[in-house]
């Protein structure tokens, strides 16, 4: 959907830019894209969607790559292994599913954030957390098929950590997509 | 549950698919039937569940999913504006259509900590990258916009999507 909208950026420069992300957890090693050659490239450009569904679909999405199966295999394998890439196969909707992803905030005081990190990370409806910077630190998106499944997560939080939690759920979407270019 | 905006009522056969299949496709020549051989399906089954989920969009897509900060994408910035009410859903309309925003929403303020209601997420090789993307958001909003700021992501603390638990 909404192909003219992506962004075609040029290939960065390694480590450059100025926001390192610190290391330690969720920091990946310097340097990931630079260790990408021509093929690692073509296959997460054309492969960001589209799979075949069918009995060998290895096999037909490295024919129009111009590789062969095994190869295919091998190298999604590696980019998985070396966290190029967070994951390989379908991309669920929870909006579809008679669900919401819903977006939630806590100011997490710094002497107790790792255990907070924690006790949010445990729960499995929990779908992405990421530290901001702001009073508000803390940022996760709660996914579920169930309303009522998120709402218990949310208080269950509250209750283990004695912090409100701010949601902050969708009124309104105007666009979703994004597909990176290397 | 609600009543699913795709109008397709998922069965407990396509919730077993959704489970086997969330964090990922088994790397094999043919991981439809790896997936079919675990839940002891027919292959043909399996691939027609995937197919149907994916018309009604419940699947988004499938294939590769990339991490941002190994390609290089390491400014990861959630702009948020405090638009004029009655303006908001016209400048989210506007917002949304630039190329270099990715996520567009309206959302709830929590006055008076929080008094944004757009929320645009700009993505960029650095900080300044970003900056710039947030000038041009700034412009388009003009006097509807009563503040902003840009809350930068300094660490992934998690990151797996959607988990089907029961």
């Amino acid at each position: 959907m909404a192909a003219e909208k992506i962004p075609t950026p040029t290939l960065p420069i390694n480590g450059e830019g100025d926001n390192p992300l610190p290391r330690g957890r969720g920091r990946l090693g310097g340097g990931a894209v630079d260790d990408l050659d021509e093929t690692d490239r073509r296959i997460i450009n054309a492969l960001q969607g589209g799979f075949p569904v069918c009995e060998r679909p290895f096999q037909q999405a490295a024919e129009t790559l111009g590789l062969d199966e095994q190869t295919l295999i091998e190298r999604i394998e590696h980019l998985l292994a070396q966290k190029v890439l967070s994951r390989f196969g379908p991309l669920y909707n929870a909006d579809r599913m008679g669900g919401r992803n819903v977006l939630a905030a806590m100011a997490v005081p710094e002497d107790r954030y790792e255990a907070v990190a924690e006790a949010v990370n445990a729960l499995p409806e929990i779908a992405h957390n990421y530290r901001r910077e702001h009073a508000l630190n803390m940022w996760f998106v709660a996914a579920s098929d169930s309303d009522a499944t998120l709402e218990a997560a949310f208080r269950r939080i509250e209750q283990e950590t004695g912090l409100p939690v701010y949601r902050f759920p969708k009124e309104r979407e105007f666009f979703v997509e994004l597909k990176l270019t290397v | 549950m609600n009543a699913p905006e795709s109008g397709l009522i998922l069965d407990a056969v396509d919730r077993q698919i959704i489970r086997a299949t969330q964090a990922g496709l088994p790397l094999v020549p043919q991981p439809y039937h790896a997936v079919a051989a675990q839940l002891g399906l027919a292959a043909g089954e399996v691939m027609a569940r995937i197919e149907r989920m994916q018309a009604a969009g419940i699947i988004r897509r499938i294939g590769l999913v990339p991490n941002h900060y190994a390609l290089g994408y390491s400014a990861n910035g959630m702009t948020v504006w405090d638009v004029a009410d009655d303006r908001a859903e016209a400048m989210g309309e506007q917002v949304g259509r630039l190329a270099f925003v990715s996520h567009c929403y309206l959302r709830p303020r929590h006055l008076p900590a929080w008094p944004y209601n757009l929320f645009a997420m700009v993505h960029g090789r650095s900080r300044q990258e970003v900056a710039g993307k947030v000038a041009v958001i700034a412009a388009l909003l003009g006097d509807a916009c009563h503040g902003h700021d840009v809350l930068y992501s300094s660490r992934i603390l998690k990151k797996t999507g959607l988990r089907l638990t029961d």
